[in-house]
């Protein structure tokens, strides 16, 4: 009982011996999985999960939902490949191998912008908006490729470079990029003002505003810093992979993304979450994909791993709410 | 104390509308409207147009989300919403391809296709009903297992299914497809449902004020679960339709199709928060997504170009419909 | 607080001059005059609906007022919105007070305070610090380390009144503070509360509670029908002068309607309880009987309508209908057998704003329009007819969405709704709240009728001249019990007041 108590009451403790126990379990059937080489390959899966989550998670927290970021990676990715393809027919010179980094940030963050300037203005449901959205970013990554995949060769070396080459320890520069983001949210979201508003219109939206805060700005903020952060999430991939694909492109990440933030103990009723268990939530979505081919359980199994992540992490909410009454009731009583 | 802040204004009754003024502000007008239109651009582009059997031939590609769309129809007018019918109608195909594969005679491998997705209702029922979640994020966790689920049990290959099972699309009745015409049928039937029955009326009595609709004895609860029930049975029946359309299952059927069934739901006039909208409205909207999603091929648009213009078309008619609707509420 | 260098210690903190307030067309504020002096504790008293909430609201920025000045150490003020309040040093603090629960108690102490870049860093240390200290200073043990969610309301308004020192207020008030507090509770916060005056600083109570204005307070402030009745230091009225001035207004007169025969019992209540709302509630309405329900809002009247109704039942208690015991659980079970009730906030439990007024009055009676499923319309449009006419209510169309009919003729619909039930008990909830007066006379008309003609009511009221012209038997409620059941001739204003007013707290502790 106090063990899950204290499951309950801190989530990053739960999640954190959630992935000691899973590593330990697969890590007897399977020796190796207990090696600094699988380390290595958990840590690859992530980065990209785990700067989506960031964004996913600061508008989770506002209480609205993104479900469009799989589609601005696509986007963002997709435009700075179109760059490095065609710099030297549009522009007459070869841009330098890092332009495409400021590029799909930028572009990322207008198409985030875009979302929250139609659920802010128009009072509309995040929800549907960003469907509709996932679907609209979706068909522009294939217009403005001419639905043609930007190869390999288009990709400049250096920037694939970051998640081949290691600064320290052999770990690749994609891993500090992705931790990086994760202490600059920190940091936002813990010691800023502004940061402190996303908790609280999320927590009270009624109250916010009574208190001076600006609702709309905060929202458009959060839809645009998850924008901006699936842009960089989208060059990354290119770096990542090597290629930028119009139909693969970032396809079913939002999915992946919310698994992880939910089950990061971010509760989908808004002003709850913090950073770590976001990267602790990230790390087991990549413990349990680095896992699956060495307990040959096909790939394929993954998607239905992260709906069920998803749902078992709207219960535990769940849980954990009614006993925040309970205890509310007992105060009362 | 707090009452005399919240006394509703006292005002003498308002003169009531003219009649065809409260018709010319529905949702549906400005569909129908859409729809001659669309109808009338596509015959300046392409005599095809004027074909009707061409028309029908083309429908029978979006009949399956069609027929799920008016029953997420009746789930958004009653408050709820539902975003895995479309993952439920792959997990379903996927289940009765594998079950007939390994050998069980297709008539027992289809009733537990249905069987499943009436699981899948039940699952989200249960979720949304019974624990209290809230159904836009319930249907998104459900979305994701059940499409993984079809992934697991149909792995990267497409399943094939017999012969004599494939085509659906291509039987005839009285010269129109089965598929339009299990469309028009299910239209019918829910139409007088929704628009002629205590069920359809409590339906929007519950999404209009639920907490009024209790307190008119109305079962709640019980509505809404037998709508998350109707919704996974129809969308394993669609599922099923699909896999005898296209010859073979593959876990990705129907990807994507929950945005086309809200979409036609939206585009109808239904009411996002609930309350308003009808079987009508979301009966020509899929009319009018087939002419332009077709115009578009006809026009040799890049397919992507449809995405964009089913994404903006969500968008624009939730602003539409919500404007409508506040400008005739006072 | 700036410019104390223009003010003397006569001129009062706030004074407010000709504040009235409008809501659509009912004027609930009426030519307020009061000066608020610095280091009082003031007490607003009144009844529900007196007005004494709505002024504290116009003070806190909630409400602008339609007419009227504030004055705040004699230099004219508009305050605006709550934000202005608090930049004037002015806090309204609710009996629920409004948090951010997922936010730790230390933050809600500053949290949307101005000063500094969006960007700034907070500081945590000084803020955890400076919370711990408030807390010191008002004598409380809260770890302001956690948070909200889950604290008890007396420690969330603790919180509050910390936020209103944080912020250096001069102006507290408490609207109806003590209502969910235990004795030690109240009287931790009188401690505070006095210091806070000894200070310098203002505090304005609202309490219904006479023995609280006695212990606390130094001047009093009677609100009757939106008007302010008198200003008076507590010392020189009495008990029975508060209560006189409080009730004060001519009653009345109701047309009576012929005493209909009273017959068998057709709704007993016997120990109906559930915890922390209201407990051993039983009365007994017998047919042809219209039954008052009296007491100040919160006392659990509507707890209990709503536990008889199947809404929110009961946990424990019996309840007998027409002389068979039933356990309800369900309204449509209620409905079933025999019970209506015409809830309190139409807007929230009452009425189908959008759709039209015939489908809001047949919603409770799918069978009589739709024998075998499938409504009938002609049956739908003769019912409503029927209804409409036998009402009066006014429309223009039974197609016309509900929302567009005036307050009165909403709840006329509504009970419309419940008459083509056929019930036999029949709950009224404040069926006569927000109306005009001459469709309340139209309601009575309708009351004295339905008893007339065999139906038990049960009728819940905060307007005393209400109860008393049209009920047989006036019950009273105070803080989930019952105090006291009135024949016809026992109850006046001050019997049914004396028994609503809580006297003393130990019956909610034990």
């Amino acid at each position: 009982m106090s063990f899950l108590a204290t499951l309950f009451r801190r989530r990053e403790a739960g999640i954190a011996v959630m992935i000691v126990l899973f590593c330990l379990a697969v890590g007897i059937a399977k020796p190796q999985f207990l090696t600094l080489d699988q380390m290595r390959i958990i840590l690859l899966l992530t980065p990209l999960i785990m700067i989506g989550a960031m964004g996913q998670m600061m508008v989770i927290v506002a209480r609205h939902v993104d479900l469009s970021i799989g589609s601005t990676l696509g986007v963002s990715a997709m435009v700075s490949g179109m760059l490095y393809r065609f710099d030297a027919t549009w522009l007459g010179f070869d841009v330098p191998w890092w332009t495409g980094i400021p590029l799909s940030i930028v572009v990322g963050a207008l198409l985030g912008l875009a979302n929250g300037v139609l659920i802010q203005l128009f009072r509309l449901p995040a929800i549907i908006v960003t469907l509709g959205t996932l679907s609209l970013y979706r068909g522009l990554t294939f217009i403005i490729s001419n639905a043609k995949q930007i190869d390999r060769q288009w990709i400049p070396s250096e920037l694939k470079g970051l998640s081949q080459t290691s600064p320290i320890l052999g770990i690749p520069w994609i891993i500090f990029i992705a931790f990086g983001i994760a202490i600059l949210t920190y940091v936002f979201l813990m010691h800023t003002r502004l940061g402190r508003q996303v908790y609280a219109i999320g927590s009270n939206p009624v109250a916010a505003p009574l208190r001076g805060i600006n609702v709309t700005q905060v929202t458009l903020l959060v839809f645009t810093l998850s924008g901006a952060l699936a842009g960089l999430a989208g060059i990354l991939y290119a770096s990542r992979w090597g290629f930028v694909n119009p139909s693969n492109t970032g396809s079913g990440f939002e999915f992946q993304v919310i698994a992880a933030v939910v089950i990061g103990g971010v509760s989908i009723n808004g002003g709850v979450g913090t950073v770590l268990g976001t990267v602790l939530g990230v790390l087991l979505l990549g413990c349990v994909a680095a896992a699956l081919p060495l307990l040959g359980i096909p790939g394929t199994s993954q998607a239905a791993i992260y709906g069920a992540v998803i749902l078992i992490a709207l219960l535990i909410d769940r849980t954990v709410r009614q006993q925040g009454i309970a205890s509310l009731r007992r105060a009362r009583a | 104390m707090s009452a005399i802040e919240t006394q509703p204004a006292v005002q003498d009754a308002a003169p009531a509308r003219p009649r065809w003024q409260v018709l010319l502000v529905r949702p549906e007008t400005m569909t129908f409207v859409l729809l001659v239109l669309g109808i009338f651009a596509g015959g300046l582009l392409s005599p095809f147009f004027l074909d009707i059997n061409y028309i029908l031939k083309s429908f029978t590609l979006y009949a399956e989300f069609a027929i799920v769309a008016l029953v997420l129809t009746m789930v958004i007018i009653g408050g709820e919403i539902d975003l895995s019918p479309a993952a439920n109608m792959a997990l379903s195909a996927c289940i009765f391809a594998w079950l007939q594969q390994a050998g069980v005679p297709i008539p027992v491998a289809v009733l537990i296709g249905l069987a499943s997705g009436l699981v899948m209702g039940t699952i989200n029922g249960l979720m949304v009903i019974g624990l209290q979640l809230p159904s836009i994020i319930v249907t998104i966790g459900t979305l994701t297992l059940y499409r993984g689920l079809a992934q697991i049990i149909a792995g990267d290959k497409s399943i094939r299914v017999p012969e004599w099972f494939i085509g659906v699309d291509r039987i005839m009745v009285a010269g129109i497809p089965l598929p339009v015409v299990i469309f028009i049928a299910l239209a019918i039937g829910l139409g007088v449902v929704l628009g002629g029955t205590i069920f359809g009326r409590q339906i929007y009595q519950i999404g209009t004020n639920e907490v009024a609709a209790r307190h008119a004895g109305i079962r709640s609860a019980r509505i809404k679960f037998g709508l998350f029930l109707l919704v996974g049975i129809v969308a394993s029946i669609a599922g099923i339709m699909t896999a005898s359309r296209l010859g073979s299952v593959r876990y990705d059927l129907g990807l994507g199709g929950e945005l086309q069934m809200v979409l036609m739901a939206m585009l109808g006039g239904t009411y996002i928060f609930g309350g308003r909208g009808t079987i009508l409205g979301t009966f020509l909207a899929a009319w009018l997504l087939v002419i332009v999603s077709t115009g578009m091929i006809v026009a040799n648009v890049l397919p992507a170009v449809q995405l964009v213009v089913l994404g903006s078309l969500l968008i624009v008619s939730i602003i539409a419909t919500n404007f409508i609707y506040s400008r005739t509420q006072r | 607080m700036t410019n104390a260098a223009t003010t003397t210690a006569d001129t009062p903190l706030i004074s407010a001059r000709g504040i009235s307030k409008q809501f659509a067309a009912i004027e609930v504020l009426r030519d307020v005059d009061l000066d608020l002096g610095r280091g009082e504790i003031h007490a607003l008293l009144g009844e529900n609906g007196a007005g004494k909430s709505t002024f504290a609201k116009i003070l806190a920025g909630v409400h602008r007022p339609s007419r009227g000045s504030l004055a705040l150490n004699g230099t004219p003020v508009e305050v605006t919105s709550p934000i202005v309040a608090q930049k004037l040093g002015i806090t309204l603090i609710h009996q629920e007070p409004i948090s951010f629960p997922d936010l730790s108690v230390a933050e809600n102490l500053v949290l949307g305070r101005t000063g500094g870049s969006p960007l700034g860093r907070v500081p945590w240390a000084r803020i955890t610090r400076d919370a711990n200290q408030l807390m010191n200073l008002l004598g409380i043990r809260i770890d302001v380390t956690r948070p909200m969610r889950g604290l008890s309301i007396a420690d969330q308004q603790m919180v509050e009144i910390a936020r209103a020192l944080a912020s250096d207020s001069r102006l507290i008030i408490m609207d109806e503070p003590t209502a969910p507090l235990t004795p030690n509770e109240v009287e931790t916060l009188f401690g505070i509360a006095r210091r806070l005056r000894d200070e310098g600083r203002t505090i304005v109570f609202i309490t219904h509670r006479l023995e609280e204005v006695r212990a606390l307070c130094d001047r009093v402030t009677i609100f009757r029908d939106g008007s302010k009745i008198a200003t008076e230091e507590i010392g020189k009225l009495s008990d029975a002068d508060i209560i006189r001035l409080m009730i004060g207004r001519p009653l009345k007169e109701y047309m009576h309607k012929t005493r209909a025969a009273i017959g068998e019992v057709a709704l007993k209540v016997e120990g109906l309880t559930l915890p922390g709302v209201f407990s051993d509630i039983s009365f007994e309405v017998r047919k042809g009987e219209i039954v008052g329900l009296g007491g100040l809002v919160g006392a659990g009247r509507t707890d209990v309508a709503r536990a008889l109704f199947g809404v929110a039942p009961a946990t424990s208690g019996t309840v007998t209908i027409n002389g068979k015991a039933e356990v309800i659980t369900e309204p449509s079970q209620a409905i079933a057998l025999g019970l209506a009730f015409v809830p309190e906030d139409r807007a929230v439990a009452g009425i189908f704003r959008t759709l039209s007024v015939e489908e809001n009055i047949t919603a409770a009676v799918p069978g009589q329009i739709a024998p075998g499923g499938m409504i009938k319309r002609a049956l739908e449009r003769t019912l409503a007819q029927d209804s409409v006419r036998k009402l009066r209510i006014r429309l223009a169309s039974l197609r016309q969405p509900i929302g567009e009919l005036s307050g009165g003729n909403q709840q006329k619909a509504i009970l419309a709704r419940w008459l083509l039930t056929d019930p036999s008990v029949l709950i009224l909830d404040e069926p006569t709240r927000g109306i005009d007066i001459g469709v309340k006379a139209e309601f009575y008309d309708m009351i004295g009728e339905l008893a007339a003609a065999g139906r038990a009511i049960l009728l819940i009221s905060s307007e005393l001249p209400e109860l008393l012209a049209l009920c047989d038997r006036v019950l009273v409620m105070s803080e989930g019990r019952l105090t006291a059941n009135l024949s016809r001739a026992e109850a006046t204003q001050e019997s049914v007041m004396r028994a609503a007013v809580p006297q003393t707290r130990e019956t909610i502790a034990a």
